[in-house]
């Protein structure tokens, strides 16, 4: 646990030097494309005046100065699989975004996609004595927070408390100052893969460039396509990647929970070039040019020349009408979303007050998928796009980019995690300075 | 026209681009504020500075620089609005004139940077008869220098030559004969030329003495002597010597005392003047009082 802070404060260290310094990279990490934005944060009101807009969530404090996208190389369901081949993706990526925005980029926040997260809900409970909450108290109350045994091969990779109630009243959000008897807690944790996250860590280590934060790539997503009264009431964003499928659950601006099924657009591609017999590229390009997952009479008539390299003139000239192809990519699209319904079935989605779905990610540009999406998963379905940044490019501003454009603002205003909060008094070491100071404090 | 056949190079893969990692970190070396300015800024000046080395180390360039830099100066410096012309020299006697004219240049056209008039100057004031002097480049390239000569207000006696004294003590020149300067005072003695200025309130305040006076001798670095015709001698003490002679002209007016046998009115003791007559007055005195007392004794 005690390593665990350490990295994590490390990391938030070098993020507020990067801060410092002005310029920090974002690197989403995905299967099917590697994206890379380079951010300068001029601090809050540099930006203003223009449009008359106050500061938005935040963002009006960075502005996109370099943006870069590559196609992902050596990831496999959102994890590094080739590091030889993701370092030189990476490098490809984080070259063109520096050469575009003209800056040297050192520090750089990643955030991954597979993994295999996995949720769990804490809750820790405080005696506080009808005395005042204190800082002190509410790191306590997280410390005193019963941790599952989640695996030692396994990292968290977010930590936030989502509540605090004191006594009966719950729902607090910042109960320092408040009196009361009994402090409890609610907390989110996220634990993924560790070798994943070295993995990755090590790619970004072998290119120069510093990690400094690290994000789960459904968190960011949804922190950028869910509009506030959606984060507020809760709702759920499905970021339908290439090699995996994110889902987060947000609650009162927390997420509550978090998940991924290992699916994604790559298999949409590769049911395509198994069925037409066609190379992966090609197949891409049908799926991207054709694709759908609502076939209509009109469909039956309309032919996709299939194309091809192969030499044989028979075999690169065949013709499939999009009736065929719609029919080869909506089981796949329809076993995507079985599995997400069934993920949030476990996670109890259908207890939250408000049941809204956003849909974003790559895969969400198919034709008629909010269609197919709000018979599987519920009524209230959209299609989420990412919030606008300033400076984003606008080939960057597709659905494909919610999770980049989430970590820009994961980057801008962090959610207070665990390790944030001030280190509880027993967690000092045994002769630090600040344990002597407190142990007088307290009794005088 | 495209070939028919596929052209395969097996060799030649899909095209990879990635940047090397070389590459990469050049890229990133380049994005570095202060290598990309030493760069930018660094590399042309060390180029240069190099290029004009190389050029300059070779013995014929810098001299053919050093002959080209000479030649620019020269034709600058030699334009007609520059050249002197010609010398006027005025405000002193001939001989004055004469010499400053030596010790100026004489080959004239000459330009006006090669003329050091600072130095000119300091060389003629140095001269004794010379005053001060002023020396200028004027209208129509003339060097003018005009002087102004030292006025002599005494004759001083320096050993066996005499010469001429201004009121500040500086000589300015000698005469061959004390006939030719009759109008000025002569000073001798020991550090006389130190107190030229007290000699002559001695001289100015000499009055009616003034047509008897035939010089003023410093006595002992110390007084001054008032030496008239007739062998006459003023002898004045070294404070408030003036008012002593005021005294001595005073007596003069009303007994006619210097027009008496007296050789010295001795005033060095102010409270006491004394008088030395001559021998022959002396005896005569002598031998008046003497009859006077065998007269008296008689009756």
């Amino acid at each position: 646990m005690g390593d665990l802070y350490d990295s994590q404060r490390a990391m938030r260290q070098m993020r507020k030097a990067a801060m410092q310094r002005g310029v920090v990279a974002i690197l989403d990490v995905g299967t099917s494309k590697i994206a890379c934005l380079v951010l300068r944060f001029d601090g809050p009101e540099q930006f203003r005046g223009v449009d008359g807009v106050g500061s938005m969530a935040g963002q009006s404090q960075f502005r996109v100065i370099g943006a870069a996208t590559t196609r992902s190389r050596g990831v496999r369901f959102g994890e590094v699989d080739a590091m030889q081949e993701t370092e030189r993706a990476i490098r490809t990526v984080v070259q063109a975004a520096q050469k575009m925005a003209n800056v040297r980029v050192d520090h750089v926040i990643a955030c991954l996609s597979g993994a295999r997260p996995r949720s769990y809900g804490l809750d820790g409970v405080l005696d506080v004595a009808g005395g005042m909450v204190t800082e002190q108290d509410i790191s306590q109350v997280m410390a005193s927070c019963d941790v599952p045994d989640y695996g030692s091969d396994r990292e968290v990779l977010h930590a936030q408390p989502v509540n605090f109630a004191l006594d009966h009243r719950s729902g607090l959000a910042d109960p320092r100052g408040q009196v009361g008897n009994k402090l409890t807690t609610d907390m989110h944790m996220l634990t993924v893969d560790a070798t994943a996250i070295q993995n990755l860590f090590y790619c970004i280590k072998r290119c120069d460039l510093e990690l400094a934060g690290l994000a789960s790539s459904a968190y960011v997503s949804g922190m950028s396509s869910l509009v506030e009264d959606e984060q507020e009431l809760g709702a759920a964003c499905i970021d339908l990647g290439g090699g995996s499928t994110g889902i987060s659950v947000f609650m009162k601006k927390h997420m509550i929970y978090a998940d991924s099924v290992r699916m994604g657009g790559e298999h949409v591609t590769s049911d395509i070039s198994m069925g037409l017999q066609v190379p992966g590229s090609i197949a891409e390009r049908i799926k991207t040019f054709y694709g759908g997952v609502v076939a209509t009479g009109m469909d039956d008539r309309e032919m996709i020349e299939i194309g091809g390299d192969t030499g044989d003139w028979e075999h690169d000239r065949r013709t499939v009408s999009r009736a065929e192809l719609i029919g080869i990519m909506r089981p796949r699209v329809e076993e995507i979303l079985e599995e997400v319904r069934a993920r949030l079935d476990a996670a109890g989605f259908e207890h939250l007050p408000s049941q809204q779905i956003v849909l974003t990610g790559g895969g969400s540009q198919i034709p008629g998928l909010d269609g197919l999406a709000s018979k599987i998963l519920g009524q209230q379905v959209r299609l989420g796009r990412p919030l606008r940044v300033q400076g984003l490019p606008q080939a960057a501003i597709g659905p494909a980019f919610s999770s980049a454009v989430g970590l820009t603002l994961f980057a801008a205003n962090p959610q207070d995690e665990w390790w944030d909060f001030e280190i509880p008094a027993d967690r000092y070491p045994a002769r630090s300075l600040k344990r002597a100071v407190k142990w007088f404090k307290d009794n005088w | 026209m495209r070939s028919l056949i596929r052209r395969h190079t097996p060799d030649a893969g899909p095209r990879d681009p990635a940047p090397s990692k070389l590459g990469y970190r050049f890229q990133r070396l380049m994005l570095t504020p202060g290598f990309r300015a030493s760069v930018r800024i660094g590399m042309p000046i060390l180029l240069i500075a190099a290029i004009v080395g190389s050029w300059y180390s070779k013995e014929e360039n810098r001299t053919a620089f050093a002959a080209t830099i000479a030649e620019t100066k020269r034709s600058f410096q030699e334009r007609p609005q520059f050249m002197v012309q010609s010398l006027a020299v005025t405000g002193a006697d001939d001989a004055t004139m004469a010499r400053v004219v030596e010790m100026l240049p004489s080959d004239y056209p000459v330009s006006s940077f090669d003329l050091e008039l600072e130095a000119m100057r300091a060389e003629i004031e140095a001269l004794d008869p010379v005053k001060s002097a002023s020396v200028r480049v004027g209208e129509a390239g003339t060097l003018e220098v005009v002087l102004t000569a030292r006025v002599p207000a005494a004759l001083w006696r320096d050993g066996s030559t005499l010469r001429l004294i201004d009121g500040e003590g500086v000589p300015s020149g000698s005469v061959s004969s004390r006939a030719s300067r009759l109008d000025l005072p002569l000073i001798a003695g020991d550090g006389a030329e130190q107190h030229i200025e007290e000699a002559l309130a001695l001289y100015a305040g000499a009055g009616p003495l003034r047509e008897r006076v035939r010089g003023l001798v410093r006595m002992g670095e110390r007084r001054w002597d008032i030496v008239l015709d007739r062998d006459q001698r003023i002898l004045l003490p070294g404070d408030g010597a003036v008012p002593a002679l005021d005294r001595v002209i005073a007596l003069n007016d009303a007994q006619d005392m210097l027009s008496r046998d007296v050789v010295v009115v001795d005033m060095r003791n102010t409270e006491r003047p004394t008088l030395r007559m001559n021998e022959e007055a002396a005896a005569a005195m002598r031998r008046v009082s003497a009859t006077i007392n065998n007269n008296e004794a008689g009756n």
